[in-house]
């Protein structure tokens, strides 16, 4: 492709991305008589309810990406080194919920969350539990790819020769050399959970998308700037990433 | 082989199994079930009530608004793959078009209805800004909150999903080939027609197919931009859940839910058999 | 389509320069391929070996100078209209079509019709030993195989010249000695002219009619196998093609004083004076005497030859001798080195 072509076309496409994410810094900070305010950005600490949402939606992040590798973590080190006939079985019930709207699953969930709510309360810290389904596809796909460039038997055989139980062969030896798949699954878990709104919202729970979304009714300029200040978080997370951890491929043919 | 002594390392994925039995399988049945019966009987009543004429239009449209949104996030998705796939893998352009297509594929959601309101809406920047400048007037009355709008605003999401899941296979492409087509006498566009085509065809359709299932199966954006009315199946069922004016509309919820597994689980099949050709390929 | 009419192209590089920045790629590199004959580039990795096959396939171009293919300057010529077969390391055929169609392509390319096509990839195929797999697709056929089935498309459409460009790398080594008498065998089968590069010097002296030494974006000696083995035209192609020891000597009149008392012809380009004769392994005699000079350090068994390190005044020379003729060194003994009367090379100390 010419060099010129290539240039007008990421030109567009800058102006498509950027120019709503531009639109979003101007609305935010505009005033309603005319002029400029940060009351906006400001109401993001200041105001009690929004506040609240965004420290339970970083907490929520935080439980799913510790229960999701806590749960994920050992269960795919244990069928590759012992059940490897299971691999194909663990690997679909992983991407399953790629092929189950997260909608359905709540519309069907109730019955679920009264028990849940039974055991642990009305905090929105219970979304966590069916968060980690949610990112179940993503998470799965970034560890297996981190555990199919290791070679997981021979290190498990090696330690478990050097007097090694299981359990410190998966946290101390196998999981240590799992950092890059661990960062990513993490990152992209993160990424979900901190936008997730049907849960939350059907089921009740003030995360910070529902109250963005709460807020639009009554006072915009919040939701907007609540909004962008997402969507800039999670972008910088991923950019962030990107260059964390992740070592490079092999050089592409000659 | 393994040795198949005893069932005792089954006991490590137990844990695992029970977490996905009542988190992910549970609901997933109690929908099925559900929208096969009312009262605790067995009825196709739910199911009948998919052909009434609301649910049928709202189908309708999900299928036309996650068609066309899969087809244009597609083609333009694959464009904007293609030309970062020529940036080096290390360079900052892109990096930072990864990281921003992650965020608003994956982050998005209730972020992406109102970054177009900001922008489009009623006091949207470019709105006002078109008004003063040119007296044109963008908003109308309000498409932004109708079918049409919501064709735009998924647009939002999918182009930058089709980066993510397009670009593994534009990157697939070897050098090589492109070489060995010209040195064996193809044009540029024989190159293009006869070799990277077919070879990017099946990930291409494949993409196209998980975009149409995003596209269906989401919900936060049309349901923060949408607060008026159902057009599409998700906010059919937020009306169902909700509604406490109908008793018994739970039950019609179950079944739009199990008419959206069905169509989302034909589609994410098909996807699953074109990956499977293409990934063959591209070892 | 026919040969008739289309007979062996020569291949000419006049002065091709290629600078990347500041690096020179190629430094003035001339050379002349006959019609009909196979010469390897022959030179370590960074040589400019492949750049230079690379800019007569026209997939990159020369800072300076031209190509000429059958006398004309193809300099210009885009890489789809040149007419070039070209076989490349690895993983160049098309993953989405069977062998027959990959063969197949550059004659569709050419408008042939579909029943002769097919017919044609099937000789093509029948040539390379593969047509039971017409039908199997690349990830199915061992790396070998698929680079048969290169071989066989990039000849199919009878191209003027036969570009290879490390195709035995990726390969296991057995297969790759299989097949590089297999390329040789085609090669004079369908007589194109060919340009093989590689950076194999058993793989170079074993195929070709003429190897082209290259190094550092030039070239060293252009010479038949035999001969730039026996007659290294400088230091740098007697140490990269063969096994070389460096002997203290004295050159004067054609001729070289080695190992004190001992005269061989000094090859042309020698200097003068004191210098280092590079000689063969092979061309040392140890013969066991107990008032010889040297001293046995090592005996390592090879089968039919046996390889002997001798210590001698402090250097080390390395012997390669027949087995059975080893049998009566031992190790720390002492033995006398004769040098045999073949031309030597002296180089400045």
């Amino acid at each position: 492709m010419k060099a010129w072509l290539r240039w007008l076309i990421l030109a567009l496409f800058a102006i498509y991305f950027f120019g709503p994410l531009l639109s979003m810094l101007d609305f935010s900070t505009k005033k309603n008589g005319g002029g400029r305010t940060g009351a906006a950005w400001k109401a993001l600490v200041t105001d009690e309810q929004v506040r609240h949402a965004i420290v339970q939606s970083l907490l929520l992040c935080v439980a799913t990406v510790v229960l999701m590798l806590v749960l994920l973590v050992p269960t795919m080190v244990w069928v590759r080194l012992r059940l490897p006939r299971l691999r194909r079985l663990i690997e679909f019930l992983c991407l399953l919920p790629l092929t189950i709207p997260a909608l359905v699953i709540v519309v069907g969930i109730n019955g679920v969350y009264a028990w849940v709510n039974y055991f642990f309360g009305y905090s929105p810290l219970v979304l966590t539990f069916a968060y980690v389904v949610l990112v179940l596809p993503y998470s799965y796909r970034a560890l297996d790819a981190s555990l199919s460039s290791i070679d997981v038997t021979t290190l498990a055989e090696a330690a478990r020769s050097l007097g090694a139980g299981w359990f410190t062969v998966i946290v101390r030896v196998v999981a240590p050399n799992l950092g890059a798949g661990i960062l990513s699954a993490a990152f992209i878990s993160v990424a979900l959970v901190l936008g997730e709104f049907t849960f939350a919202s059907l089921l009740n729970y003030q995360t910070l998308p529902v109250v963005i979304d709460l807020f639009g009714k009554s006072d915009s300029h919040v939701s907007v700037a609540a909004s962008l200040g997402t969507i800039v978080f999670a972008s910088l997370l991923l950019l962030l990433l990107s260059f964390a951890g992740r070592r490079s491929r092999g050089p592409k043919g000659v | 082989m393994r040795r198949t002594r005893s069932l005792v390392p089954l006991v490590g994925v137990l844990p695992f199994l029970a977490y996905l039995a009542v988190f992910l399988l549970i609901p997933t049945v109690v929908v099925i079930v559900g929208a096969f019966t009312e009262n605790g009987t067995f009825d196709l009543g739910n199911i009948r009530a998919l052909s009434n004429s609301a649910t049928v239009d709202a189908l309708r449209n999900s299928v036309v608004l996650s068609g066309s949104t899969a087809l244009i996030g597609g083609v333009l998705g694959a464009l904007l793959a293609t030309v970062i796939a020529s940036a080096p893998e290390r360079s900052l352009l892109r990096r930072a078009v990864l990281a921003l297509s992650g965020s608003l594929a994956q982050t998005g959601g209730v972020s992406l209805a109102f970054a177009w309101m900001a922008t489009i809406g009623g006091t949207g920047t470019l709105t006002v800004l078109l008004q003063k400048a040119l007296s044109v007037d963008i908003y109308g009355s309000g498409w932004l909150y109708t079918l049409h709008g919501l064709i735009l605003v998924y647009c939002y999401f999918q182009i930058p999903l089709m980066v993510i899941v397009f670009l593994p296979a534009v990157d697939g492409l070897r050098a090589q080939w492109r070489e060995a087509a010209e040195t064996l006498g193809a044009s540029r566009l024989q190159y293009l027609t006869q070799v990277a085509g077919p070879l990017l065809l099946p990930a291409f359709l494949g993409s196209l197919l998980l975009l149409f299932a995003n596209a269906f199966a989401a919900y936060a954006t049309a349901a923060a931009l949408v607060s008026q009315g159902s057009p599409i199946l998700p906010l059919m069922i937020r009306a169902a859940l909700t509604s406490e004016i109908v008793l018994g509309q739970q039950h019609l919820a179950y079944a739009i839910a199990l008419e959206m597994i069905v169509v989302v689980a034909l589609v994410m099949t098909a996807y699953a058999l074109l990956l499977r050709r293409s990934s063959r390929w591209m070892r | 389509m026919s040969t008739s009419g289309k007979g062996p192209v020569g291949v000419e590089f006049v002065d091709l320069h290629r600078h990347f920045g500041t690096v020179r790629g190629l430094d003035g590199l001339s050379l002349a391929i006959e019609p009909g004959e196979l010469v390897c580039l022959l030179g370590p990795s960074g040589c400019g070996k492949t750049t230079a096959l690379r800019i007569v396939a026209g997939l990159d171009h020369p800072t300076s100078g031209e190509v000429l293919v059958g006398g004309k300057d193809v300099t210009g010529v885009p890489t789809n209209k040149r007419d070039m077969g070209m076989v490349f390391q690895a993983y160049s055929l098309f993953p989405h079509l069977s062998a027959a169609d990959n063969v197949a392509f550059g004659l569709k390319l050419r408008g042939l019709g579909a029943r002769e096509r097919r017919k044609r990839a099937y000789e093509m195929l029948e040539l390379v030993g593969l047509s039971v797999h017409a039908d199997r697709y690349p990830h199915q056929l061992s790396g070998g195989q698929q680079q048969r089935v290169a071989l066989a498309r990039a000849l199919a459409f009878q191209p003027s010249v036969l570009l290879l460009d490390e195709p035995l790398s990726a390969l296991d080594a057995k297969v790759r000695v299989q097949l590089r008498d297999e390329i040789r065998r085609v090669q004079l089968e369908v007589g194109t002219t060919t340009l093989f590069v590689t950076h194999d010097q058993e793989e170079a002296l074993a195929i070709s009619d003429r190897v082209g030494v290259m190094n550092a974006g030039r070239l060293e000696q252009l010479a038949a196998p035999a001969e730039l083995y026996s007659s290294p035209a400088s230091q740098f192609v007697a140490e990269f093609v063969g096994l070389t020891n460096r002997v203290p000597a004295q050159a004067r009149d054609g001729r070289a004083i080695v190992l004190g008392d001992q005269e061989v012809p000094a090859l042309a380009g020698s200097v003068a004076g004191d210098g280092l004769a590079l000689i063969r392994p092979e061309a040392i005699a140890v013969e066991p005497d107990e008032q010889g000079t040297a001293t046995v350090t090592q005996l390592s068994f090879r089968g039919p030859i046996t390889q002997v390190h001798c210590e001698l005044g402090g250097s080390e020379l390395l012997v390669q001798m027949a087995s059975a003729e080893a049998q009566q060194l031992t190790l720390g003994g002492r033995v006398r080195l004769v040098i045999a009367p073949a031309p030597v090379l002296v180089v400045p100390a």
